[in-house]
């Protein structure tokens, strides 16, 4: 099979701290201090690296995920692909025409037609106008707005725009296909269509490479799959495999000792007047038998005095699917200073056998807009075993929840019933 | 949205396989992108804006149909602006004032020199916010950034178009006919054009790193304007400073345009050489310079 894209030893350093604009009185201070002497006052707080050393090959015809957390490097490489920026070292090389799908609709102008944003942003998207006049026609009856079509784009919904966008993407016909999370956008039945526009493509001996947090859809389109953590590729192979070790990346950045005072939080800008410093679960192993209580334990720190406040749990299956949540009951006040252990217990959730997570956060109680004090995610991994469940193997098709048995109602009683009807 | 999505894919496969065969003959005769470090060497990549010249044009075309959407005089602001100025200044710098034109009417005198620097402080705007102002764009589709800063001197071409009309027909109401000269006065447009782009290009690659260009050019063009002979004539900047005057570009350019029209006073050759130097060595120097930056802009935009 022929290479489609190699990629050798690509990396990609930003320099803190330089990432965003300076103005020229930082600059003149800078110059200034260097002058007289003084040690000039570190602009550059360090260096991060967004990749190191990513290799991989690419077969011409293959479709392949590209799979890590936030912040694992996935957006700088399909940057550096689609030649939005540059690598720091190493080097790529494509085969063909490369059309990169980092957002839909680039460029649209809200002033102008549909029609004529069409080709606005066909042409920005690598397409001569010759080439969006003969797929034209296409790209409206994919899109299906075809009455639509001569309105100004700013009176159109946001699914229309998507729809719009998507349909001149999809017509680009290149060799080598780079999507990024654009189908996070749009309904069902449009992700439906993308998706399966995106095997058309793939079936047509087109490469494609397709980064997603929807686990679901990167197992219906891939057969293989590169696991970026950290800026580095960890895992190369089948997709299966590869899932199962993002899973376990995520499940293995929970630091076992149960101290989080330095995880990365679920959200930016919390106020963290009070926050997890601690957080265990109580089974060691991490596996509960069918019916048994979570239990785990957490510590709190008040940074500063604070009312009354609830916990809030949620959790979630291991390929993100929310499955439910809850909240404690009313928690009394905190003191500045104050470091508090609480031990808790959900009882008996009624979860299928099956790889779970959590999402915990402290939230305010007496305000409406329950106001987050702190708020962590990808916490208390565990597992409901199979062992003990008495009925049947659980087969995951039936759902995350399972109810309580089925009752037969007495015969006598439900003759009552229709006989009241 | 974690809906999962089910696929359902029929292939005949024989014909799967043909269209892969022909793809993989296909491959070979395929171009390659590599992508590199930025490299030290210049290149300045001109075949690729080339390539993308329907992307140049759309933009252009956008530029301009946007402008004047849901405005009720519409392409009339093309007009309105430069003969109000010309009225105000006639009758400041003409009447009150009494500034001597060259032997032309003064309202002639300084509409001719109005219509190219309102070009160029237009085009020079537009293409110092021609990254920034596209920000979006930048971080998420790649096509040659040297695209952006020429759209924003391209587009006024079409006002200074309609405002030449107004001022043949000015030309028309005092009766004044121009010379041969007036040939050569698509020239000194380039050359606006040229000076608002080698000034806007160092401008704007300037403006992404540090915002405060964007704060500075309303003024620069301001102070610009009183040091281009727009109000006055240059003969009347005294001859020991000539040269010195002559190293602003704009100098070149309107002298020569009004020259062009109005044929009154030739300019002085050797002032119009050292404007027109200052541009070349300004055009060459920023293309260089917005090169060298170009690989940085999604970065720190």
């Amino acid at each position: 099979m022929p290479t489609a894209l190699k990629i050798e030893n690509i990396s990609k350093r930003y320099q803190l701290g330089l990432t965003h604009s300076r103005s020229i009185r930082e600059l003149v201070n800078g110059l200034g201090s260097r002058l007289i002497g003084r040690k000039q006052q570190a602009t550059t707080q360090g260096e991060f690296w967004a990749l190191k050393d990513v290799s991989f090959k690419v077969n011409q015809g293959e479709v392949i995920g590209i799979i890590g957390k936030n912040g694992a490097g996935k957006s700088t490489l399909l940057k550096i692909l689609s030649q939005i920026t540059k690598p720091t070292s190493g080097k790529a090389v494509l085969k063909g025409r490369v059309a990169s799908l980092l957002e839909v609709g680039t460029g649209f102008h809200p002033e102008l037609t549909g029609r004529e944003n069409v080709y606005l942003n066909g042409t920005i998207l690598g397409m001569t106008k010759k080439e969006v006049a003969r797929r034209f026609d296409e790209i409206i009856a994919f899109s299906g707005i075809e009455k639509f079509i001569d309105t100004p784009v700013k009176r159109y919904s946001s699914g229309m725009t998507v729809r719009l966008g998507f349909a001149v993407a999809a017509h680009l016909d290149p060799e080598i296909l780079i999507v990024d999370e654009v189908l996070a956008v749009g309904d069902v039945e449009f992700q439906k269509r993308c998706l399966s526009k995106m095997q058309d493509v793939a079936n047509s001996g087109r490469t494609v490479l397709f980064v997603s947090h929807n686990l679901a859809s990167i197992r219906n389109l891939t057969s293989r799959c590169v696991v970026l953590r950290k800026g580095q590729l960890v895992f190369d192979g089948d997709t299966s495999p590869a899932i199962t070790q993002y899973i376990q990346i995520n499940r293995t950045e929970f630091v076992s000792t149960g101290d989080v005072r330095t995880l990365e939080r679920a959200f930016k800008g919390l106020s963290q007047s009070v926050r997890f410093t601690k957080l265990v679960m109580l089974e060691e192993a991490q596996t509960l038998k069918p019916d048994e209580d979570i239990r785990f334990q957490m510590t709190l720190r008040a940074e500063e005095n604070v009312g009354c406040f609830l916990i809030g749990l949620s959790i979630f299956r291991d390929d993100d699917f929310p499955v439910g949540g809850t909240f404690s009951v009313e928690l009394p006040a905190l003191q500045q200073g104050d470091s508090i252990d609480y031990t808790f217990k959900l009882p008996q959730p009624p979860l299928a056998p099956g790889k779970y997570y959590c999402g915990i956060s402290v939230v305010e109680a007496n305000t409406s807009d329950k106001n987050m004090f702190d708020s962590l995610t990808g916490v208390l991994p565990f597992e409901v075993t199979q062992a003990g469940f008495g009925q049947r193997f659980w087969n995951p098709g039936w759902g995350v929840i399972r109810f309580n048995p089925l009752l037969q109602i007495p015969e006598t009683e439900s003759q009552d019933k229709v006989n009241v009807n | 949205m974690t809906e999962p999505v089910s696929l359902e894919v029929e292939l005949s496969q024989t014909s799967k396989q043909e269209d892969l065969r022909d793809q993989f003959q296909h491959i070979e005769n395929l171009t390659e992108t590599i992508i590199q470090p930025p490299q030290s060497l210049l290149t300045l990549n001109l075949g690729d804006v080339w390539r993308y010249r329907d992307l140049f044009s759309l933009l252009v075309w956008r530029d301009i149909a946007t402008r004047y959407r849901q405005s009720i005089v519409g392409v009339g602001w093309a007009v309105i602006k430069p003969v109000l100025s010309m009225l105000i200044f006639t009758f400041i710098f003409g009447t009150v004032a009494g500034i001597k034109s060259d032997g032309s009417p003064y309202a002639l005198f300084s509409f001719t020199a109005l219509l190219p620097w309102m070009y160029f402080s237009n085009s020079l705007s537009a293409a110092t916010n021609s990254i920034v102002g596209s920000g979006n764009m930048l971080q998420k589709v790649y096509f040659p950034r040297l695209i952006l800063p020429l759209v924003g001197v391209v587009t006024g071409l079409m006002e200074l178009l309609i405002q030449l009309v107004v001022l043949i027909g000015l030309m028309a109401w005092y009766q004044f006919v121009p010379g041969w000269q007036i040939v050569l006065a698509p020239l000194f447009i380039v050359m606006a054009t040229l000076t608002a782009l080698a000034v806007g290009l160092w401008l704007t690659a300037l403006n992404v790193k540090y915002r405060d260009i964007g704060q500075a050019v309303p003024f620069l063009t301001q102070a610009w304007m009183w040091l281009s002979p727009i109000v006055y004539t240059s003969a009347a900047v005294p001859e020991k400073y000539r040269l010195i005057y002559g190293l602003n570009p704009m100098v070149g350019v309107i002298e020569g345009f009004r020259w062009s029209f109005l044929g009154t006073t030739t300019p002085d050759w050797r002032m119009m050489g050292v404007s027109f130097s200052v541009v070349i060595v300004l055009l060459i120097t920023g293309l260089l310079f917005f090169r060298k930056t170009e690989d940085t802009f999604a970065d720190i935009i």
